[in-house]
């Protein structure tokens, strides 16, 4: 049962809840202390250890009925022979002399696995299949493209070539026994590989979930695909989210402090240095002030998704965030991010300004004209975008001065470095004038730079 | 080894804490068991109103033990949690042992030998003496135990959660000047959480959790019937019938279990022998509290006792 257990740990995490090696002590612990042979008080406990959410014990409560809901393997009883051996005890007796019987087929002289077919024995079966599963550790299944493997593992711990040989022999001899045994045979094939199926829900999930994730992570932006896309947001958001929790700590800590005891003597050096007034150590940290500017511009339209949706987040991150999104002309978008959905915003910034081809010129031109007063030494600007002008003037001088006016102006281009300077790819021009660039093209990236940014204020 | 024994040892926690009025469901009188048994705190989460509070007096009323509380909010910071030194104390003796410091130093012709002298009088101002026990301090001094219950950790900042880390851990804590204070019995741990901000890994990782939820109504009329030992019984289904049908709605605020036991007071009070809209819509600012609530549910409240009424024939 402690085998099973642990098992069931790692079933669990396949289920998303995440068991530590110290956590899985304290079941144990726990699971020490209540037995495991009342089912529901189990359930409990594991619950109770495990879980830290409501949402991961709705899902933990699901994986333990998943779980026991399978037969256990009868691993403890006899565990490296078991497919030659402990079958024949169990089917053969009852069940060979009542079904064979009526058959008129002597069951000598089949192997284990044919005889406990053609007893058709469900419990039997069940439970060498449970078995076989264990000695074929169908608990380190991970891909669903080990699922054969899986199958035909358990399949041979079970006897499979035993029952081969039976076969072959029979077909001869007993025609009638052998279509039998061969319909007993796929029944059985279909009973494993359903097993084996069940094995990888249970097992699988966090493996595959994780590969997925990474890849995702890693992949380019722009060759997502449709279907994709959906995923890459729920990454995006999760990223957006683990930023929140780094860095909205509430600010109020600030108030508080050590005494500061060279002012406090300064000030009260007139009353002979009784402190009647304290002075308090502060903390001094510089709000963080962004300015982010996005293309839209059709050339960038797979990517400018996700840099909206980057943007969105940075609103809930930062309280001082000024959005603007352009393709040939600029405006500003804080208010559609702040108040809407990231859906419903992405949606109405691109419908007011998307797809165009992008004219970085004219909109740096606007933004000098509307929007420059928004900057001040404490902001850092971020441009998101490809700096490909359709050749267009770039007026780079604008945002020289953009760059002169703030703090820092950090500019992320979906484009691999190769391609800068290529084309109509204004980037060497504008990079003289920015603190950092940086190629930007995979989540990871991202949430690397989106970082970077947001730390230096803290 | 011990098969029978765990399940007749949670049935025993449920009488206990029923015995107080606390009718307990199982997975709480199991998770009550567990941290007895393996010594961890209890982290009950759920929404406001559903006797998570309670539960930790019940414990201490049943076990017979004090009840600690320590109620959090904002900025509640170590000095007012755990101890604080009694700076004014510690002035007064300064005052008051200012003529014998003449008397130490006397022999002393430098200052050299001053310092030497007055360092053999050790930390004298930071020790026991000058502490002054805040909640969890007291918590870890009880002698026979107590029940410490950490209500509303969910209101309290991020860095207090690291404070009590020690404390739920390993039942200790270190004052820097004295040393590490470690519980004689280690107390029954309770935290309560609204979910309001989530809570660091570090800290659920120490506790059971646990999640009270509105009761099935089965266990709420268990729970009305131990704390309202007025009302009858056909009543008591069908205003229990009638708040699982209110929580189905979708409200700022759902009526919680206290409110259900208000609620019951408050018929009994009247004298009502079973619902009827009449009474219902009397008494519907007990069971809901926001005006917009009220509004939602009024138009609804025929049929809902309709449906708790006929859930009662079958039931």
């Amino acid at each position: 049962m402690r085998e099973n257990i642990h098992r069931f740990f790692r079933a669990a995490r396949g289920a998303g809840v995440h068991v530590s090696p110290a956590e899985s002590i304290d079941a144990m612990r726990a699971v020490a202390q209540v037995g495991v042979s009342d089912r529901a008080i189990l359930r409990d406990t594991l619950l109770l250890t495990l879980a830290k959410s409501q949402d991961e014990k709705l899902a933990l409560g699901d994986c333990f009925d998943l779980f026991f809901s399978q037969p256990e393997p009868r691993q403890d009883q006899s565990e490296p022979d078991n497919a030659d051996a402990q079958p024949d005890a169990d089917a053969s007796s009852p069940f060979g002399a009542t079904s064979e019987a009526g058959e008129g087929q002597p069951p000598d002289g089949l192997g284990p696995l044919a005889q406990m077919l053609l007893s058709q024995d469900r419990n039997a079966v069940a439970a060498a299949i449970a078995s076989a599963s264990g000695a074929a550790s169908l608990s380190d299944i991970r891909y669903s493209t080990q699922r054969g493997i899986f199958s035909s593992r358990i399949l041979d711990a079970m006897g499979l070539q035993r029952l081969r040989d039976d076969l072959d022999e029979l077909t001869t001899t007993n025609p009638a026994l052998t279509e039998r045994l061969r319909d007993a045979l796929d029944a059985l094939r279909e009973t494993v590989r359903d097993t084996v199926s069940q094995g990888l829900a249970l097992y699988a999930r966090e493996e595959a979930e994780n590969l997925r994730n990474e890849i995702l992570r890693n992949a380019p932006l722009a060759r997502i695909e449709r279907r994709q896309v959906a995923e890459m947001r729920a990454l995006i958001r999760q990223i957006a989210r683990r930023l929140r929790e780094r860095y909205s700590k509430p600010r109020k800590r600030q108030r508080r402090g050590h005494l500061d005891v060279r002012r406090t003597i300064r000030r009260n050096a007139a009353w002979g240095s009784v402190p009647f007034l304290t002075a308090w150590k502060r903390k001094h940290r510089d709000r963080p002030r962004i300015v982010a500017i996005c293309d839209v511009s059709g050339s960038v339209a797979q990517v400018s998704d996700f840099f909206l949706l980057l943007i969105h987040s940075l609103h809930e991150v930062v309280d001082d965030v000024h959005s603007f999104a352009f393709s040939s002309h600029l405006i500003e978008v804080s208010e559609i991010l702040e108040k809407k959905s990231p859906e419903e915003a992405m949606a109405e910034i691109m419908s007011k300004v998307g797809f165009g081809s992008s004219d970085y010129g004219s909109s740096l031109v606007d933004f000098e004209k509307e929007f420059m007063s928004t900057l001040t030494p404490q902001t850092t600007v971020i441009v998101l975008g490809d700096a490909r002008s359709n050749n267009l003037d770039p007026r780079a001088d604008i945002l020289r001065r953009i760059s002169e006016r703030s703090k820092r102006l950090v500019w992320l281009n979906p484009e691999g470095r190769l391609a800068w300077g290529f084309g109509d790819s204004e980037m060497p021009r504008y990079a003289t004038f920015c603190t950092v660039v940086r190629q930007c093209a995979t989540a990871q990236q991202l949430e690397r730079a989106v970082s970077d940014i947001v730390a230096t204020y803290q | 080894m011990a098969e029978q024994k765990p399940s007749t040892a949670i049935e025993a926690v449920e009488s206990g804490l029923a015995a107080q009025g606390y009718i307990a469901s199982r997975q709480i009188a199991t998770a009550v068991y567990l941290s007895q048994q393996i010594e961890k705190p209890i982290l009950v989460e759920g929404p406001a109103g559903v006797g998570k509070t309670e539960l930790a007096k019940a414990i201490a009323a049943w076990r017979g033990m004090k009840m600690i509380r320590l109620q959090c909010y904002e900025g509640l910071d170590e000095a007012k949690a755990l101890y604080e030194w009694k700076y004014a104390k510690q002035l007064l003796y300064t005052q008051i042992l200012k003529d014998k410091l003449g008397e130490v130093l006397g022999g002393a012709q430098t200052l050299h030998a001053a310092l030497g002298q007055l360092h053999d009088f050790g930390d004298v101002f930071f020790s026991k003496e000058f502490v002054e026990p805040r909640p969890l301090l007291q918590a870890l001094e009880q002698p026979g135990g107590c029940v410490l219950l950490i209500d509303e950790i969910d209101k309290s900042d991020a860095e207090f959660e690291s404070l009590l880390l020690e404390i739920l851990s390993d039942f200790q804590v270190t004052i820097p000047e004295l040393g590490t204070v470690s519980a004689i019995t280690p107390p029954t741990v309770i935290l309560t959480s609204n979910s309001e901000r989530d809570l660091g890994d570090a800290l659920k990782r120490r506790c059971l959790h646990l999640h009270i939820g509105f009761p099935e109504q089965r266990l709420e009329e268990r729970i009305v019937e131990s704390r309202v030992p007025g009302i009858s019984q056909t009543l008591r289904r069908q205003m229990v019938g009638f708040i699982h049908e209110i929580r189905s709605l979708d409200l700022k605020k759902l009526p919680s279990v206290s409110e259900t036991i208000d609620w019951a007071r408050v018929l009994v009070l009247l004298q009502a022998s079973e619902l009827d809209t009449e009474i219902v819509k009397d008494t519907l600012n007990v069971l809901l509290k926001y005006e917009a609530d009220i509004e939602a549910a009024q138009p609804q409240i025929t049929t809902f006792i309709a449906k708790a009424a006929r859930s009662n024939v079958f039931g």
